[in-house]
């Protein structure tokens, strides 16, 4: 019997299957020409807010839905509901992030029909859902104005695995004494050159400017001939 | 945060090495202390995750060159200040070894 110790070496990546499954998914969008939008933040930040607000305005003259991850409750889903837009819930239980496994079963078995955006809600939580590509083509990290500058610092990760930072409340800026130059200084130091917007879901400021970004990425997405998407 | 390792039923696995980057969004005391739950009743029972943790390096495209950054919270090229978003490596959360024992064949070619 041999028992001698020895090192082998191997070269996997945990996140790995998520990786794949998410680049299925990011492959299929784009040939079904879906621009996809994911969301993270932490809780009470208003992402359901905002995301009611996009799905309103966008509904108007483009196919939207979303899927919204919830640790248990419906409250999002239903809320997001008002906007008219197909919603589906994602059950989380324990887990706090979703997985691209998690998108893709919540797509199959539901029939929406084609899309042009889909809207991926993720659990409120800043730290694991930076792990998890979920093959959307842009990602969103709000805050509030009430959550303090110094957040992009305690949390560089998601900063630097998202793509565009939103901030949301605006409307309260005053009120809580926000310092959105200071804000906007901490995201620049953890992701240079990452596009900022600061919106209020309640008076509608700056949700135009959010809107046409998305359409204006819409359009450089690499557009297939309509005949090859495969929904039809 | 499940680690699994099961392929390998012929070896008693004594240790995991692990490459862990600081933006891979994993903490390695809450990985530490994940592991052992996630080990219990499994064969990894009582085996050892080794972490190293990998530094930030970015691509500093005025330099042309490789650059490690000193802190996760300043992505401009420590030389040259010039931002620096394209991170090369400290994403990791990678497997790069097992320790193991060979325990009943002996013949078995273990390396793949
Ligand atoms: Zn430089």
């Amino acid at each position: 019997m041999n028992a001698e110790p020895r090192l082998l070496e191997v070269r996997k990546n945990v996140l790995k299957q998520n990786d794949q499954i998410a680049r299925v998914l990011r492959d299929r969008f784009r040939n079904d020409g879906i621009f996809v939008v994911s969301l993270v933040s932490s809780p009470g930040a208003g992402k359901t807010a905002f995301l009611e607000k996009m799905l309103t305005f966008l509904r108007c003259k483009y196919r939207v839905a979303a899927l919204v991850g919830d640790l248990a409750t419906e409250n999002d889903a239903v809320r997001l509901a008002r906007s008219l837009a197909p919603v589906r819930q994602i059950n989380t239980g324990t887990l706090c992030h979703l997985e691209a496994a998690m998108v893709e079963r919540a797509l199959n078995g539901w029939e929406i029909g084609p899309l042009d955006f889909l809207f991926i809600e993720n659990v409120g939580n800043l730290v694991c859902p930076s792990s998890y590509d979920l093959g959307e083509n842009l990602r969103l990290v709000l805050l509030s104005v009430t959550e303090g500058e110094d957040k992009p610092l305690k949390y560089p990760t998601i900063f630097n695995s998202a793509d565009v930072a939103i901030i949301t409340k605006i409307d309260l800026a005053r009120a809580v004494e926000f310092d959105e130059a200071g804000l906007r200084a901490n995201i620049q130091a953890v992701r240079p050159g990452m596009h900022c917007y600061s919106v209020s879901a309640k008076t509608n400021f700056g949700l135009q400017e959010v809107l046409q970004f998305f359409v204006d990425r819409r359009s450089e997405f690499p557009q297939l001939d309509p005949a090859l998407r495969s929904g039809l | 945060m499940a680690l699994e390792e099961a392929k390998f039923r012929q070896v008693t696995i004594d240790a995991v090495h692990l490459d862990l980057g600081p933006l891979s969004g994993v903490v390695a005391e809450a990985l530490l202390f994940s592991y052992q739950i996630a080990c219990n009743g499994t064969p990894l029972e009582g085996s050892r995750l080794v972490i190293r943790e990998v530094p930030i390096e970015v691509y500093c495209p005025a330099c042309k060159t490789r650059k490690t950054l000193t802190s996760m919270q300043w992505f401009y090229c420590p030389t040259c200040g010039v931002p620096a978003s394209e991170v090369i490596h400290g994403k990791e959360l990678m497997i790069t070894g097992l320790e193991v024992r060979d325990e009943r064949r002996t013949t078995l070619a273990g390396s793949a």
